[in-house]
């Protein structure tokens, strides 16, 4: 069944256009990577799903209803949730408070504050210090965490591996089996492609701000991931 | 004894300057709004209580149950309805509609009441005063004042920091885009911010408007208090803007029994001398 749809979605920056007619589809509980070089639009893309850019409302379908036009919080309530690029805890909020804080939409569902401390369990002995005095690994989970607490059906996560020593990334992309356990939805943008590509079934390759590749994970071409990535 | 005498009622007196500042310092520090126009709220709710005690009969202080919720909802109103608007633009917009804001109250007031002082009287409670060991008298309406102020501060970093609505009001002020992502609808959020400082508003306006007389005009010098207060306490702090008050109060106390006509130059002076040596106030939090 599908989830998430676009349709020849476009995605601007004021005068700047960044995504160009890009079309993906999501099934209900797979995990889709999204790789693309730097400015492709992956980040965009996750933005305009998640309402933070404005969309045409036909463009972004949920259940084959239209959200392009939607605001953030109420893409939150229809069970869309996004682990945003750099983490961005609050810094005036403890973990505890952040995680408490991914919980504001009210969601019903499997996670809990009880849920997230089982699976993150550093987080929660450090759960009453500053977010931002946490190492770059532990504000990921937080972040992982934070998005849990809405009980999405959909999470995006932009660039977990971000700034992440390669062990750290290992240890978030195990919890990642844990998530979709659940039956959780996971769209990943993600620079390095092989991290992605291992933890996906699916992937869309981005160039320039348009669908350049799509294909299933296992036995793809790799020469023409590489002409896809690079333009050539 | 004397000048233990003046700190005592310079720190009462500051009691009121923190009560102007709650309203400015939560505006500011939640959506980053410069309200210039928050003097005249103060104004503003002294004539809505003469209304009602006219109206009505009540004293004054009984009159904040009707003028609390009725500056409550102006300010949720207003910043649904208007201010929300200017907030993506930088703080240029919003310094321009509510200086707008301030010269539409001050007239509207001018034209409905006139130029006249007006005041608010609740009865003996006014004159009376304690008298403390060591022979100094502490006037009973300062001294509630003062305690209302730390009330009003006490509840707020309550509301801060042990609830929910409190836990997204900094969050908002942290971050708001991520915030929004994160399922917060801001607007409503800034909405309630202001509708929660007016409530505090209100109270400084009567609690102002029975110590001293007011007319359409008073607003500004109000606003200019209350920034001296947040600019001094440091801003985003809560306790920082009663201690600005504090501050303030005293200065003016020392400065007054210096000579009379110092009093509210006094107070200036000391916000210049901590903006030169603590620009950033005596206890800073929001960072920008």
């Amino acid at each position: 069944m599908t989830l998430l749809r676009t349709q020849n979605l476009s995605a601007f920056y004021g005068d700047f256009q960044a995504l160009f007619g890009v079309d993906v589809t999501v099934e209900q509980g797979e995990t889709v990577a999204v790789i693309g070089a730097n400015g492709a639009g992956k980040t965009t893309l996750l933005r305009t799903i998640a309402g933070a850019l404005a969309a045409a409302p036909e463009a972004v379908l949920l259940d084959d209803a239209p959200i392009g036009a939607r605001t953030p919080h109420e893409i939150v309530r229809l069970g869309i949730a996004m682990v945003p690029e750099g983490r961005r805890l609050f810094q005036s909020l403890s973990v505890e408070e952040n995680l408490m804080l991914g919980a504001h939409s009210g969601r019903p569902g499997p996670w809990s504050l009880k849920r997230v401390y089982q699976l993150f369990p550093r987080l929660s002995e450090l759960r009453r210090l500053p977010a931002t005095s946490l190492s770059g690994g532990q504000q990921q989970m937080a972040a992982v965490g934070r998005a849990l607490m809405s009980n999405p059906r959909l999470l995006l996560c932009d660039e977990l591996s971000l700034g992440l020593a390669p062990v750290i990334i290992r240890d978030i992309y195990q919890c990642l089996g844990a998530i979709t356990a659940e039956g959780t939805t996971v769209v990943l943008v993600e620079q390095d492609i092989n991290r992605a590509l291992d933890a996906s079934t699916r992937f869309y390759c981005l160039q320039e701000g348009r669908l350049a590749l799509s294909a299933p994970t296992k036995n793809f071409d790799r020469a023409a991931l590489t002409a896809a990535y690079f333009g050539l | 004894m004397q000048w233990l005498n003046i700190l005592i009622q310079g720190s009462l007196l500051g009691g009121i300057y923190a009560l102007f500042a709650i309203g400015l310092s939560m505006s500011f520090g939640i959506m980053r709004l410069v309200n210039i126009a928050h003097g005249d709220f103060i104004v503003l709710s002294g004539y809505v209580a003469f209304v009602v005690v006219q109206g009505t009969g009540f004293d004054p202080f009984s009159s904040l149950l009707i003028v609390v919720p009725v500056m409550f909802v102006v300010g949720y109103a207003l910043q649904r309805g208007l201010l929300n608007q200017t907030l993506s633009g930088g703080l240029l917009p919003p310094l321009l509609v509510t200086f707008g804001i301030s010269i539409i109250i001050q007239n509207g007031l001018l034209q409905g009441f006139g130029a006249y002082d007006h005041r608010l009287q609740e009865g003996s409670i006014e004159t009376a005063s304690l008298r403390l060991p060591g022979g100094i008298d502490v006037g009973v309406f300062p001294l509630l004042v003062f305690a209302v102020a730390v009330l009003s501060i006490a509840s707020l970093q309550f509301l801060f920091y042990r609830t929910g609505l409190g836990r997204a009001f900094r969050a908002v002020s942290d971050d708001a885009d991520t915030a929004e992502l994160m399922g917060i609808d801001n607007r409503k959020l800034y909405a309630l911010a202001l509708g929660i400082a007016m409530i505090f508003t209100a109270i400084a306006g009567v609690l102002f408007g029975i110590r001293t007389i007011f007319d359409p005009a008073s607003g500004p010098i109000r606003l200019i208090l209350a920034f001296e207060a947040v600019i001094i306490g440091g801003l985003g702090s809560m306790w920082g803007t009663l201690i600005g008050g504090i501050v303030l109060g005293v200065a003016q106390s020392i400065g007054a029994a210096l000579d009379p006509t110092w009093q509210i130059l006094a107070g200036h002076l000391a916000f210049l001398a901590i903006l030169i040596l603590r620009p950033n106030g005596l206890f800073p939090r929001t960072r920008d």
